[in-house]
C-alpha cells in the first residue's frame, strides 16, 4: 500500500553562516567515505538529486517489466517461462526497495508514482523499444541488465546509505539476470538458422540503445560533476560506457554475432574497443517521448493504475473499518 | 493395495500438471497490470509456483508414459481436447476480484488435495505434493484475504466480488467429480477421496465468506463439467495459441 506522505526529519532552517558550516561538515563526511543516513543533515540539492535519481531508477524497474512481460505468456519452454517470471518478479522487487529508499528522503511512493503517471518523471529510455522476437528477451538480459550492472555496481558505494544498501541487493540479482540473458542468446545463436537470425536481429536493435543507457557524453552531462563530488556517482558516463563495450563485444563475438557498428575496432595499444559515434538525436527523440513505445508504456502504467484504483480503495476502506480492532 | 496401470498414472499426473500449467499461464497474464506493486509480486510468485509444480508433474508424467516425451512436448504440443484441466482454471482473468475468487477456489481445493497426496503410495508424487501443498496454502490464504478485503471494502468492491463468485461458482463442482480413474487411483493408494475434501473446502469457504460478509452460494447450484475429459470452453484454445506459438512455429528449434 502507498504511504500517505512522510515527515522530513529536519524542519529547522539554519542561518547562512550555520548553513555554510553544515555544508562543509557534510562534504568532509563524504570525503571521508562516511555514509549519509536519512536523519542526517544534507543540502537540499543533494536530497533533490537523490530523490530524482532513485525514483527514476525505481520507475525504470517498473516500466522495464513491460517489454519482458510481453513474452511471459509466449515463452518457448516451461523452464524459460519460469526463469522469465522470476526475473520480472525480481524487477518488481527492485522497484519496491528503491521506492522505499527514496521514501527515506521524504517523498512518498504515491508522489513518485503520480509523477511517473503524469509524465513528469523519467524512466530509462531503453524500455521504450519493443520486444519483437524471443531473442529480445536474451538481448535485454545480456545487454540491458548488463549495462545496468555497470551503472549500479559503483552505486553500491554511493554516499547515501539506504541507496547503497538497496544497490548491493539489486546488483546480485542483476548479474544473475545478465547471465540468464546471455544463456538465451547462446542457445539462439547456436540454434537453427531462424533462431540465429532472431539473435542477430535482436543484437542489432538493442546495441545502440544499450550504449545510450549510460547517458550523454561527459561534456554534455548536466549532473556529472556535482554528483561525483557528492559520491553519488563514481565514474563518468563515458568511462562506464567504455567498460561495458570492452566487456560485451568479446561476448558477442564469441557467439559469432555481428555488432551493428562498422567502426568497432580493438585498439591494440589501449586494449579498449573503439566504437562509432552514437546517434544522440535518436536519444533525444526517445527522451522527448517519440520512441517506438513511449506512448504504449505510459498507457499501460496508467491503465493498470486506473483499473486498480477500486482495489486500493477497497483495501483502505477495509483497513479503516478494522482500525479499532488493531 | 492394487497395482496401478501406468496409463492411469500418466493420465492422473497429466490432470494435475495441466491444472497448474493453465492456471499459471492465466496468472502470468497479470504481469504489468496488477493494482499495486505488492500484488505484481504476489501474482508473479503464484504463477511461478504453478509453472514450477506443473513442470515436475508433467516431467514425471512423461517418464511414466515411457514414450520419450518431455514436459515441453506435453505442454506445447497437445491440442485443446487433450488438455485435462478443470474448466475453472481456464476461465479468463476478468477483474482482480475474479482472479482472486478463482485462485481461492482452486488453491483451497489443491491445498487439501496435495495435503493428502503427500501420503500417496507413489513416492515421487508424494514428494511433489509435499512442496505443492505449502505453495497452495499460501495461495489460498492470500486469495482468501483478498476475498475478505474486497467483500468488506467498498460498495464497488463488494459488488465485484459478489459477481465474481456468482460467475465462477458453477465451475467449482468439477473439482470434486470422481470418475473411474479417480476410483482406481484411490484403490491403488495413489489418489485421494475427493468427497472427503469437499466438506472441509466448503467449511473454509463459509468462514471466508462469513468474514467478508458475502452471501453463501448454494450447494445444489448447476455445475459445469467436461474439462477433465477434454471438453473445454472456448477460452482454452486462445490460451494455448499464445502459449504454444513459438514451439509450434519452430518445431525443430531447441530453446
Ligand atoms: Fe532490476
Ligand atoms: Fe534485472
Amino acid at each position: 500500500m502507498y504511504t500517505q506522505g512522510l515527515d522530513q526529519s529536519d524542519t529547522r532552517t539554519p542561518g547562512p553562516e550555520e548553513e555554510a558550516q553544515l555544508v562543509q561538515a557534510f562534504q568532509a563526511r563524504i570525503d571521508a567515505e562516511e555514509k549519509i543516513e536519512p536523519r542526517d543533515w544534507m543540502p537540499d540539492a543533494y536530497r533533490r538529486t537523490l530523490v530524482r535519481q532513485i525514483s527514476q531508477h525505481a520507475h525504470s524497474e517498473i516500466v522495464g517489466m513491460l517489454p519482458e512481460g510481453n513474452w511471459i505468456t509466449r515463452a518457448p519452454s516451461l523452464k524459460r517461462k519460469a526463469i522469465l517470471l522470476a526475473k520480472v518478479q525480481d524487477e518488481a522487487g527492485h522497484g519496491l526497495y528503491l521506492y522505499s529508499a527514496a521514501e527515506t528522503l521524504g517523498t512518498s511512493r504515491q508522489q513518485m508514482v503520480d509523477q511517473l503517471l503524469s509524465g513528469k518523471a523519467k524512466y530509462s529510455s531503453i524500455f521504450n523499444y519493443p520486444t519483437l522476437n524471443w531473442a529480445d528477451i536474451g538481448a535485454i538480459g545480456w545487454l540491458v541488465d548488463g549495462a545496468a550492472i555497470m551503472n549500479q555496481i559503483p552505486l553500491c558505494r554511493c554516499s547515501y546509505g539506504p541507496y547503497s544498501r538497496a544497490m548491493v541487493r539489486v546488483c546480485k540479482e542483476e548479474s544473475f539476470h545478465q547471465r540468464q540473458g546471455y544463456e538465451i542468446m547462446t542457445v539462439m545463436a547456436r540454434g537453427t538458422d531462424a533462431q540465429r537470425r532472431m539473435a542477430q536481429d535482436a543484437l542489432e536493435r538493442w546495441w545502440w540503445p544499450s550504449l545510450m543507457m549510460f547517458g550523454p557524453s561527459d561534456s554534455d552531462s548536466a549532473h556529472t560533476a556535482q554528483s561525483m563530488r557528492w559520491k553519488i556517482k563514481r565514474f563518468t558516463n563515458d568511462e562506464l560506457r567504455q567498460k561495458f563495450v570492452d566487456v560485451t563485444v568479446p561476448q558477442g563475438h564469441f557467439l559469432g554475432l555481428e555488432f551493428p557498428d562498422p567502426e568497432l575496432k580493438l585498439d591494440e595499444q589501449t586494449g579498449h574497443w573503439n566504437f562509432g559515434p552514437i546517434d544522440w538525436s535518436e536519444f533525444k527523440q526517445v527522451l522527448e517521448g517519440n520512441g517506438p513505445c513511449n506512448a504504449e508504456r505510459m498507457r499501460a502504467r496508467q491503465t493498470a493504475h486506473q483499473e486498480g484504483a477500486w482495489v486500493r480503495q477497497a483495501l483502505l476502506a477495509h483497513a479503516e473499518k478494522h482500525e479499532d480492532i488493531r | 493395495m492394487a497395482v496401478c496401470d501406468q496409463q492411469d498414472l500418466f493420465t492422473y499426473l497429466l490432470r494435475l500438471g495441466d491444472s497448474g500449467l493453465v492456471l499459471g499461464q492465466r496468472l502470468s497474464e497479470w504481469v504489468g497490470k496488477a493494482p499495486m506493486l505488492e500484488e505484481e509480486m504476489a501474482l508473479a510468485n503464484m504463477a511461478l509456483d504453478l509453472v514450477g509444480q506443473s513442470r515436475m508433474l508433467l516431467s514425471y508424467a512423461a517418464l511414466v508414459e515411457g514414450k520419450g516425451r518431455t514436459e515441453d512436448q506435453l505442454a506445447m504440443h497437445r491440442d485443446v481436447h487433450e488438455f485435462t484441466n478443470p474448466l475453472l482454471v481456464e476461465q479468463p482473468n476478468g477483474d482482480f476480484a475474479h482472479s482472486m475468487a478463482r485462485q481461492y477456489f482452486y488453491a483451497s481445493f489443491a491445498e487439501r488435495l496435495f495435503d493428502k497426496l503427500q501420503h500417496s503410495a507413489d513416492t515421487q508424487l508424494a514428494g511433489i505434493a509435499a512442496k505443492a501443498v505449502k505453495e497452495f496454502r499460501y495461495h489460498a490464504r492470500h486469495a482468501g484475504l483478498w476475498m475478505v478485503r474486497l467483500g468488506d471494502g467498498t460498495e464497488e468492491s463488494r459488488d465485484r466480488m459478489i459477481r465474481a463468485i456468482q460467475e465462477l461458482w458453477p465451475y467449482t463442482g468439477e473439482l470434486f467429480e470422481t470418475d473411474e480413474l479417480d476410483r482406481r487411483m484411490l484403490e491403488a493408494g495413489i489418489g485421494v477421496d475427493l468427497h472427503v475434501l469437499r466438506k472441509s473446502w466448503r467449511e473454509d469457504l463459509d468462514r471466508v465468506l462469513g468474514e467478508a460478509g458475502l452471501p453463501l452460494p448454494a450447494d445444489d447450484a448447476w455445475m459445469h463439467s467436461g474439462g477433465r475429459a477434454g471438453r473445454h470452453s472456448e477460452h482454452l484454445g486462445h490460451l494455448l495459441a499464445t502459449m504454444q506459438f513459438l514451439p509450434r512455429a519452430y518445431p525443430d528449434a531447441g530453446w
